[in-house]
């Protein structure tokens, strides 16, 4: 589905990522981890436009997206939900979830993808008429997602869902992570510094250091790599 | 009727009926009346973009200046040649008078664009100074063109604007300005302005949202030049400077970014405190400059901090 090939991105004159390559399979749960700094975030973003490679390519189903701007890479159903919950805080719950489907015009479908939305998340039509600044943080991650759903999405990437909320609340989140590519078939990549919940739910894994793939193979099996236990699994 | 076609229509039947006793007004409040739609247009338009959108334009009189100047150029060319000495009948100064301000604003619109496209890739302070030296560029332009008067300016331009005119201009202004951004389409300004990377991830092109608030804007900053204009019957470039600029940005933080309504009635305020304080003559504009520090530090969310109820179409 998204193919990733000798990858370069750099800020200025510090390089971020230094070549890194990847597949993802339709309809698996991908994941890449990795510590601070290691590049995630710039991955995500080259991949979904809001960055510009210096030199590789992007390739989504079998299409090169290299050089196209985020809008249309959107458009072809590549979705990404950026990391620290930007959500529109201005806007209502109601509003930010119409943003997510502005790029479809079918209002039955929009309908839709709103049923679907409040199947995964009930919380989010309790909230309809409130200010998303004024949500909780595991509230914001689940408008967040929700707004990325409203727009039919056939890949999505979730930058570190997990980030600043509470504990409880994480789990809930990332079964709904597996309940979404589950039951809508949509392929999944997840970006995640917590790393023992992203080995369990995702099929494949990539681990990232200092913007180079370190590490790559089955989750199952990664879960017992000496090396990444010792770094990202707590020993 | 959907409320905001009723409250417009409303407003242009109160614009119409104020002005026929408009012959009865003391000509001071008919010229502080005149002076605060203009100003309303302005700020109202302006917070599209600064207020809205979250760019920070500071080259508002600028625009204003294309509309005053083209505008007037129309309207000093055809009126004399269509209506000979006569100066025509009230409908047709009224359909020239139109056709004048609407070049005036496409005008500065095209203008908006111009400026829009390339700078609006700078982030907030390079914004405000490319906007800032924009309309000073605008200014030393009319001042060295001698088709336009010069450094003197236009004069006798026909007095065109009425009570009515301005009254109704600013109703409209406001009517589009609140659909705009009520509509489905235009709560991607908000968009904009509370998370650009979020707006692109979920297909917004920013930059297109930016660059149509920009010349939004300036269009109705043109329409309030071009009324301006045939208001005053007189205009100089030094009346389209950057202080100029500064004040209209005030009135749009103070009425509170992005809040219509606060910002209508910061523009009233904004417009009858210098002539509250006449009586003080030669302090009246220390003890101004002094009342919006005040104001500033005391409100900093803006005077009113109240939300325009929400009138949507869709
Ligand atoms: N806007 C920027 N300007 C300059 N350097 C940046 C910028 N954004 C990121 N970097 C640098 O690029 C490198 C990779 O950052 P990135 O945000 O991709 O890491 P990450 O893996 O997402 O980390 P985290 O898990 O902390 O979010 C870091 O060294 C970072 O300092
Ligand atoms: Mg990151």
């Amino acid at each position: 589905m998204l193919s990733v090939s000798d990858l370069h991105v750099s800020y200025g004159a510090i390089s971020a990522l230094a070549g890194i390559s990847f597949e993802i399979a339709q309809g698996a749960i991908v994941t890449l981890i990795g510590g601070n700094g290691a590049g995630k975030t710039t991955a995500l973003r080259t991949i979904s436009g809001l960055l510009r490679a210096r030199r590789g390519r992007i390739a989504f189903l079998g299409e090169d997206i290299t050089a196209l701007p985020a809008h249309k890479i959107v458009a072809r159903g590549l979705c990404h939900v950026p990391e620290g919950r930007m959500i529109f805080s201005n806007l209502t719950v109601d509003e930010n979830l119409a943003m997510g489907a502005y790029l479809l015009h079918d209002r039955a479908l929009i309908a839709q993808n709103r049923d679907y939305v409040f199947g995964v998340f009930p919380r989010l039509k309790e909230r309809l008429k409130q200010m998303a600044g004024t949500l909780s943080g595991g509230e914001q991650q689940m408008l967040a997602i929700g707004r990325a759903l409203m727009g039919n999405p056939r890949f999505l990437m979730l930058d570190e869902p997990s980030l600043g909320i509470a504990p409880r609340l994480i789990g809930t989140i990332f079964e709904k992570i597996v309940e979404i590519n589950r039951d809508r078939g949509i392929t999944i990549l997840l970006v995640e510094q917590n790393a023992n919940l992203a080995l369990e739910i995702s099929r494949y894994a990539y681990v990232l250091e200092t913007g180079r793939v370190a590490l790559q193979g089955e989750s199952a099996q990664l879960r017992t790599e000496p090396l990444l236990k010792a770094t990202y699994l707590g020993g | 009727m959907p409320r905001p076609h009723l409250a417009l229509l409303i407003a242009l039947l109160t614009a119409f009926a104020i002005s026929q006793f408009s012959d009865h007004f003391n000509p001071y409040y008919l010229d502080v009346l005149a002076g605060i739609g203009i100003n309303v247009i302005l700020a109202v338009s302006l917070n599209l973009v600064n207020g809205y959108t979250g760019q920070f334009s500071l080259g508002h009189a600028g625009f204003m200046s294309v509309g005053a100047y083209l505008s007037a150029a129309v309207t000093l060319f055809f009126a004399p040649r269509l209506f000979g000495s006569d100066g025509g009948t009230a409908v047709q100064q009224g359909v020239l008078f139109l056709a004048a301000l609407l070049v005036g604003g496409l005008c500065a619109a095209v203008a908006g664009l111009v400026v829009g496209v390339p700078s609006l890739r700078l982030k907030g302070d390079y914004l405000a100074l490319v906007t800032l030296g924009f309309g000073e560029i605008i200014r030393v332009t009319f001042q060295n063109v001698e088709k336009l008067g010069g450094a003197l300016g236009l004069n006798a331009i026909p007095p065109y604007t009425t009570l009515f005119w301005v009254l109704a201009f600013a109703a409209v202004t406001i009517f589009i300005i609140t659909c705009l951004v009520n509509s489905t389409y235009g709560r991607g300004f908000i968009a904009t302005h509370d998370d650009e990377i979020a707006a692109e991830a979920v297909g917004l092109n920013t930059t297109r949202y930016k660059i149509v608030a920009f010349v939004v804007g300036a269009f109705f900053a043109g329409i309030a030049g071009g009324l301006y204009a045939h208001f005053k019957t007189t205009i100089t470039p030094g009346g389209f400077d950057f202080t100029k600029s500064i004040e209209i940005v005030v009135m749009v933080i103070l009425g509170g970014m992005g809040n219509t309504l606060g910002v209508i009635l910061a523009a009233v305020l904004l417009t009858l405190l210098p002539e509250v304080l006449r009586p003080v003559a030669e302090y009246r504009m220390i003890l101004y400059s002094f009342l919006l520090i005040v104001l500033m530090i005391a409100r900093p969310q803006g005077l009113f901090a109240f939300k325009l109820p929400k009138a949507r179409s869709t």
